[in-house]
């Protein structure tokens, strides 16, 4: 039997990056997705913001690895052709008490080595935010946080690693396993055995329960958090240009207001335990409470309509921190309780994943690597319904034309599902939902789909 | 990019769009451009199979195809263009107007005197609605439900939410194609159609739930069950493989708001004075971009009857904005159309008005004058059309009560 180098567990964020950097180091690469296709868990729904780290705790490996990941995105985000919606970031303090706290917060950006922090009074902020509620007391200003589009970057890294000899498997969880001293051997339903010397374990809100399975032990206990989101109307994003950050607490980063890469205005997360790790429900009365958080902040938002509504679970542990373990004698690298910065960081903690391993196992690095160009979402630059020839438009509110679905469909990494084509070209998440195109879209991809958007033909009712 | 020039530009070329155009160049205004996002003209009655449509315009029965057919047809006899696979995608109104449109092939800017906005309205999304529960394949519109090819289903056995005219219109969809629905939910206490028609449902052996509010919608990958909640607090599991979200109108106003016009809070679309002016007076409105929702003949008649202030404004006929006076909404009243009226003679002759609930007696009054009312239980979801007193110079009100 075939024996890859690494088999990494798992394709959202961190596990994309992973299989990129590693195939990009030489290793022979086999990544085992469980869902129909990547970034179907906890990284489907998060904030899209690029983070600096300047809140992270200093010293921190997590500070290390969103430094690293903001660089090296920055880095190749051109000849990927992924955006950046420059916009800063504001820690606004609302009370007195949040004031007070700015001081702390602006010492540990600099200890973070984020050096063009800002405070700025409340005047600099209402000429900075014009729309924003006069209860603004104070803020600091944190120019380099940005905003991304959440999945494009992902898609990018697992069609690299692809294209230097990963093999992608879908619908492919690990039910068992069996170390032997050299290698791995992975058992999953679909796609039988497959052997690797050594296994990541990128399984998001999984870690802990593959760690045990497999090994016998896990260093930690997922405790799911969910956050639910509200996208309003792409008109109330005239109303901001910076992302509004709260003053975080211990737990979390705080319900966050901001612009999004697509042009809508986004609040959320929340914050709530949870015991199910699938289950990412909204409620009504959370959401009536983040839009209330968000009129409180940004007063002209009040009757904006609402476009979309969503919910993530983010894969916290008993511990705030990054848990990332490697057992040599195992040949396991465990990387778990990767939360909300881990977009940004996934990048650098595939880097430092890579540290670990290359003490055991090196491997010889691509020459020149194959960047593969993506379609660009984002609506501040140009999109494919300004070149001719895009056949027809499907989804009219976020102007998706057929020649995009149809890449989307085809291409080495097609979508396998209409979440995942929703992320690779934004049909349905506009204002109308699909009122519009989710007929015309059953058509498109009628027996294309591994999980169809329309019943099996023949069934009774 | 390629540009082009005419005189009014029609965003929409279903009924109102259509009506719209046949009566400006009717009213010699010479360069009438229409553009549609569809690869068909007449909006939403295109895909009604059904009849009764045609009977104000054209005198026999026709159903919604045909009815379509013959507006597109009136239009282009007039002397319309009509540009389909047109997609706006924003309106500049700097000193002149100009609109950025995309096709197949590529971007264009139109240049206009005079923009009429009839994008219509489309239902109420999941999302829009805060309904709580995951987010399972098998969650979509009547709309949606409609266009489907007929040999794809998204379900068979859903859950159908609502109970206007388009929750019935669904219910027959479904049966049309095999399926059974299980269950048709309403969120009110009362159905939302007059009572009479809630037959069909019976006679189909459809049960049907009022005062019910989706809890829970859930699945993976696809519905199987909705929880309901009732007034005593009780709670029930419905099984079900979809949920089909009927009604619950809203104006496609998008365009409207990107291009920063006021949108009015009762209606989502756009506010309008008595001649169907936005806030930017070189923009008009009229159809279902104003309200939720009027059939397709009253939508035809209104856009006939804007594009006559419109041609009439053209020629330098129309009282001048500013100086206007507000409709306002007291309690219970849901909106208002128009919601501002300049002083001056002319335009629409009524106040179209929506509840919010169930009302005794509703009235129009100028401080402490009454103007007009109307007696009996007004109910939501249904017409009612106040007249309109010409020459208004001080702001009405809109009130529900018994005394008013």
């Amino acid at each position: 039997m075939d024996t890859a180098d690494v088999a990494v567990i798992g394709a959202g964020a961190v596990g994309c990056a992973m299989a990129r950097r590693f195939a990009l180091e030489g290793a022979r690469v086999v990544v085992l997705e469980k869902g129909a296709d990547l970034l179907s868990g906890a990284s489907k729904a998060n904030s899209a913001i690029l983070h600096t780290g300047f809140d992270a705790p200093v010293g921190s490996l997590e500070q290390a690895c969103i430094r690293d990941g903001y660089a090296e995105y920055m880095e190749l985000r051109e000849s990927m052709n992924l955006p950046v919606l420059e916009t800063g970031a504001m820690v606004v303090a609302w009370t007195p008490q949040q004031r007070d706290a700015l001081d702390g917060i602006e010492h540990q950006a600099i200890a973070n080595g984020i050096h063009d922090v800002q405070r700025l009074d409340a005047a600099e902020i209402r000429q900075r935010e014009p729309h924003l509620a006069d209860s603004a007391l104070e803020a600091l200003l944190v120019p380099r946080e940005h905003v991304i589009d959440p999945w494009s970057p992902f898609l990018a890294y697992l069609l690299q690693a692809q294209a230097h000899g990963a093999r992608i498997l879908f619908d492919a969880e690990v039910a068992s396993g069996s170390f032997d001293g050299e290698a791995w051997s992975l058992q999953t339903a679909r796609h039988g055995m497959l052997r690797a010397r050594t296994v990541i374990n990128c399984a998001g809100l999984f870690g802990d329960r593959l760690d045990r399975a497999l090994l016998g032990e896990a260093d930690f206990e997922i405790r799911p958090r969910k956050g639910q989101f509200v996208v309003f109307d792409k008109a109330a994003a005239a109303l901001l240009r910076t992302i509004i950050l709260p003053v975080p607490t211990e737990r979390t980063k705080g319900v966050v207001l901001c612009r999004t890469a697509f042009g809508n205005l986004l609040v959320g997360p929340t914050a709530e335990e949870q015991d199910d790790r699938d289950r990412a429900a909204t409620d009504e009365a959370t959401l009536r409470g983040l839009i209330g958080e968000a009129e409180a902040m940004l007063p002209a938002v009040a009757g904006m309509p609402v476009t979309a509504t969503y919910a993530g679970l983010r894969p916290a542990t008993e511990e705030k921190h990054y848990r990332i373990r490697h057992r040599p004698e195992r040949n396991w690298i465990t990387v778990g309780g990767i939360r909300s910065t881990g977009m940004t960081a996934a990048l650098g903690i595939a880097r430092y994943v890579h540290g670990l391993y290359a003490h055991t196992s090196p491997h010889r690095q691509v020459a020149t690597p194959v960047s593969p160009r993506m379609p660009n979402l984002a609506e501040h630059l140009p999109r494919d319904w300004a070149m001719p020839g895009f056949g027809e438009m499907v989804c009219h509110c976020e102007l998706v034309t057929r020649r995009e679905i149809e890449a989307a469909l085809a291409g080495p990494l097609p979508a396998r599902d209409l979440g995942g084509l929703k992320r690779r070209t934004r049909c349905t998440m506009g204002r109308c939902q699909g009122f519009g195109c989710h007929a015309r879209l059953a058509a498109l991809t009628e027996g294309r789909l591994s999980v169809p958007m329309t019943l099996p033909a023949g069934a009774e009712a | 990019m390629n540009e082009h020039r005419c005189d009014v530009l029609i965003v929409g070329a279903g009924p109102a769009g259509l009506g719209a155009a046949a009566r400006l160049r009717e009213r010699g205004v010479s360069r009438v451009l229409v553009v549609d996002r569809e690869a068909e003209a007449g909006g939403v009655p295109r895909h009604c199979h059904h009849s009764p449509f045609g009977m104000r315009e054209f005198g026999r029965i026709l159903t919604g195809r045909g009815y379509a057919r013959r507006l597109a047809e009136r239009a282009i006899v007039a002397g319309a263009e009509i540009r389909l696979r047109t997609s706006v995608v924003s309106i500049d109104r700097d000193e002149d107007l100009s609109v950025l449109v995309t096709g197949d092939d590529g971007p264009a800017l139109i240049r206009a005197f005079r923009i009429m906005l009839a994008t219509g309205g489309r239902e109420m999304p999941r999302a829009a609605r805060l309904i709580s529960g995951e987010r399972p394949l098998g969650v979509i519109n009547t709309g949606a439900l409609q266009a489907m090819p007929p040999q794809l289903a998204a379900f068979r056995r859903p859950l159908i939410l609502g109970t206007e005219l388009v929750a019935l219109s669904a219910l027959l969809t479904c049966r049309g194609r095999g399926m059974r629905p299980v269950m048709m939910v309403e969120e009110t206490p009362y159905p939302l159609v007059r009572p009479a028609f809630m037959a069909l449902p019976r006679l189909l052996g459809v049960p049907v739930r009022y005062g019910a509010r989706v809890l829970d919608i859930r699945g993976r990958p696809r519905v199987e069950a909705v929880t309901l909640g009732f007034p005593d607090g009780s709670a029930e599991d419905i099984a079900c493989d979809g949920v089909v979200f009927a009604g619950r109108f809203t104006p496609e106003s998008a365009l409207a708001r990107i291009a920063g016009l006021d949108v009015d809070a009762g209606t989502g679309g756009p506010v309008i004075d008595q001649f169907g002016r936005c806030s930017d007076p070189r923009i008009f409105a009229a159809g279902n971009v104003l309200r939720p929702v009027e059939t397709a003949g009253w939508c035809w008649a209104e856009g006939g009857q804007i594009a006559g202030f419109m041609a009439q404004e053209l020629a330098g006929g129309l009282p001048p904005p500013g100086r206007e006076v507000a409709v306002h909404r007291g309690a219970g009243v849901a909106y208002a159309v128009p919601q501002r009226l300049v002083p001056g003679e002319g335009g629409l002759d009524s106040l179209q008005l929506r509840v919010e609930r169930p009302v005794r007696g509703l009235s129009v009054a100028a401080g402490s004058t009454i103007l007009a009312r109307v007696g009996g239980t007004a109910m939501p979801a249904r017409r009612i059309a106040l007249p309109l007193p010409s020459g208004v110079t001080e702001s009405l009100t809109v009130q529900t009560g018994p005394s008013a």
